[in-house]
């Protein structure tokens, strides 16, 4: 099923929570929602789903008007963040329950549901676990019963709500994998949501990124990554270095930075801010150069830098360690960046680029 | 060889734990384990053939039954509308509320004599209720629906106060799971939240029928305590004792503690039950 939201806004209380969302989605693509907390990335898949009401808007999915329709009668798979499976009920019965509650009439037959259980148990690899109890599971295996649970009345939209929010690491990483073979195997139109950028680019066909009520960016990784829509997202993106620079014929220029390796820009001249991640900064020892190393810190594989300039805010660097100059706590360098993002300070920044789909979604 | 570690003392709040538990033991025993062991002692003094006496014979069989009979109406009643109470104190918001919840605590609070009095002035045949009963051809007072009445009035705090805090537990995620689920209300209600709060309903029912076989206090004054008709099992005991029949007190005393011990194990029981599958929930 295609989703197709326009003009969606809803507050609570004195808080906007979303400030006009437009967004499709292709059916069977995997999207993600990505943004830091409090950005509505929740709150609009709530809404998908029937669990939150927007104040204006419009839910369109396969053609039909969602917001005419209750949750319960959407047919959705929902994944809670902490999972919500029901307590009392062995992972069987919490597989099975969505078929159960069916009215007489659609209702399954015992023998019928009992082979649906089973089927997506195997599907899913916790066969074993069929008659424990929720407590009695580990965090990766609550995961993979509540997506049982949703997948069990063959939804026609999956949304998960921090999917692996709650799990260790290297359990993460697994699952996720996962997560995209099933996705794959099942072909359904999933949305999920995330704050977790390496989650969201590894596991999505396409990233939507959220600020404060707001979609601030569409598209696949390599574009968010180098070409942020917006100064939030290229904040959000790690660029922990903002400085001030002036745009000439589409040129960046600053005092004591070596900006040479920066693309021109269709940009106004005038002044701007130079948004840039610590990796894409290089620290170059100079002994007439401007800039002054603060802190130096190694993690072993790289080395992080604090640099202070005396009319510039202060930058952050980082680089491997193997291979770095020699560098010491005091000492005047240059800096050259490497990559970075120009957001002019005049003009309102430009429209968000709308990525096409790649093709192999639509079915 | 490596020596052995110095055991470390974990640092507690109070000074001593030797200390704390001894107080609280001591306190314990002088309060409650030696009057209940006074009471079985002299139970036992009487010897099993003239106790079954006292306790089978007419009058305190038909005391017994009307205690239990009665609790039993009580009970069932609380068990309703305690459960209502409780869904009322913890899913909606409305003003007053606050007020409501702490009118809950009064007849903790209250001297059952006074339930007991204000119950029956408005119960009597003259009173507010009572009248429009009594031209319905409906009598409460010196019946055993008065001392039922009685018993429900200072046992509903049980329920309630039992099943109000595992209903606000309650992670409202499992029930939007069951909407998206496609369940109708009524089965969210009764596949998913009911099923929660059943040990905790039924435990809190268990010490409200327990409160009601004691009951004294709000109970003489409505029930008019005509033996074999509504004379409770707890007055018999207090009319035996005032006849200086101390065994006769005694063997009718222990047979309301047997069941309260009873009640007792029973409602720890459902609560262990309750928290066999608790954590899941976070």
């Amino acid at each position: 099923m295609s989703i197709t939201i326009t003009g969606m806004t809803k507050r609570f209380g004195q808080t906007d929570v979303l400030r006009g969302i437009d967004l499709s989605v292709a059916e069977g693509e995997l999207m993600a929602l990505l943004g830091p907390s409090g950005s509505g990335k929740t709150t609009l898949l709530k809404i998908v789903a029937g669990l939150e009401w927007p104040d204006v808007g419009g839910l369109q999915v396969g053609g039909q008007d969602w917001l005419q329709l209750a949750a319960r009668d959407r047919r959705i798979g929902f994944v809670f963040q902490h999972y919500a499976l029901f307590p009392h009920m062995s992972v069987r019965d919490n597989i099975a329950f969505g078929l159960s509650v069916r009215p007489r009439a659609k209702r399954p037959g015992r023998a019928q549901i009992a082979a649906r259980v089973d089927d997506l148990l195997d599907f899913l690899q916790i066969a074993p676990l069929a008659d424990r109890y929720p407590a009695q599971l580990s965090g990766g295996q609550r995961q993979r019963v509540a997506l049982g649970r949703a997948l069990a009345i063959q939804p026609r939209v999956l949304l998960l709500d921090e999917p692996f929010g709650a799990l260790d690491a290297a359990i993460r990483r697994d699952l996720r994998r996962w997560l995209r073979g099933v996705h794959e195997a099942t072909g359904s139109t999933t949305i999920f949501v995330t704050h977790d950028q390496e989650e969201a680019f590894e596991l999505a066909d396409r990233v939507v990124v959220m600020g404060e009520g707001r979609i601030e960016q569409i598209g696949h990784a390599d574009e968010i990554h180098d070409h942020p829509a917006t100064p939030f997202v290229a904040r959000f993106m790690g660029a922990t270095t903002v400085l001030p620079v002036t745009l000439q014929a589409g040129r960046a220029l600053g005092a004591g930075l070596d900006l040479t390796a920066l693309p021109r820009r269709a940009l106004p001249d005038g002044p701007a801010r130079l948004f840039a991640r610590p990796a894409d900064i290089r620290v170059q020892p100079d002994p007439n150069g401007p800039w002054r190393i603060d802190t130096l810190s190694s993690t072993g594989a790289e080395l992080r830098l604090l640099l202070s300039h005396p009319d510039l805010p202060a930058a952050e660097a980082q680089m491997p360690r193997r291979g770095a100059p020699s560098l010491a706590r005091g000492s005047a360098v240059t800096l050259r960046l490497e990559a970075g993002s120009v957001f002019s300070d005049h003009r309102p920044l430009p429209a968000v680029p709308v990525t096409p789909l790649r093709k192999e979604l639509f079915k | 060889m490596i020596a052995a570690a110095a055991p470390v003392r974990a640092k507690r709040v109070l000074p001593g734990f030797t200390l704390s538990l001894g107080t609280t033991l001591l306190y314990l025993v002088l309060i409650v384990l030696i009057p209940i062991a006074a009471l079985i002692l002299k139970g036992a003094e009487i010897g099993p053939e003239r106790f079954w006496q006292i306790v089978s014979s007419d009058r305190a069989v038909a005391a017994f039954r009307i205690t239990i009979t009665a609790a039993a109406i009580a009970t069932a009643v609380n068990a309703a509308y305690g459960l209502l109470m409780a869904w009322v104190l913890v899913r909606y918001d409305f003003p007053g509320k606050r007020l409501l919840d702490a009118l809950m605590d009064v007849p903790f609070a209250l001297p059952t004599a006074v339930a007991g009095l204000s119950l029956t002035a408005l119960f009597s045949a003259n009173g507010w209720f009572g009248s429009a009963l009594e031209a319905a051809g409906l009598q409460v007072v010196y019946t055993i629906w008065g001392i039922a009445l009685a018993m429900a009035f200072t046992s509903v705090p049980f329920v309630v106060r039992t099943v109000q805090p595992v209903l606000e537990d309650l992670d409202v995620s499992l029930e939007q799971a069951a909407e998206t689920l496609g369940a109708r209300p009524w089965q969210i209600f009764s596949r998913v939240v009911f099923p929660a709060i059943l040990p905790a309903w039924l435990a809190g029912c268990t010490t409200a029928f327990a409160r009601s076989l004691g009951e004294f206090g709000a109970i003489v004054f409505i029930a008019g305590n005509l033996p074999f008709q509504t004379e409770i099992a707890a007055l018999l005991a207090f009319i035996r004792l005032e006849e200086y029949d101390y065994n006769g007190a005694a063997a009718i005393a222990l047979v309301l503690l047997g069941f309260a011990l009873v009640l007792l194990v029973a409602s720890n029981l459902l609560q262990n039950w309750a928290a066999r599958h608790r954590e899941a929930a976070r």
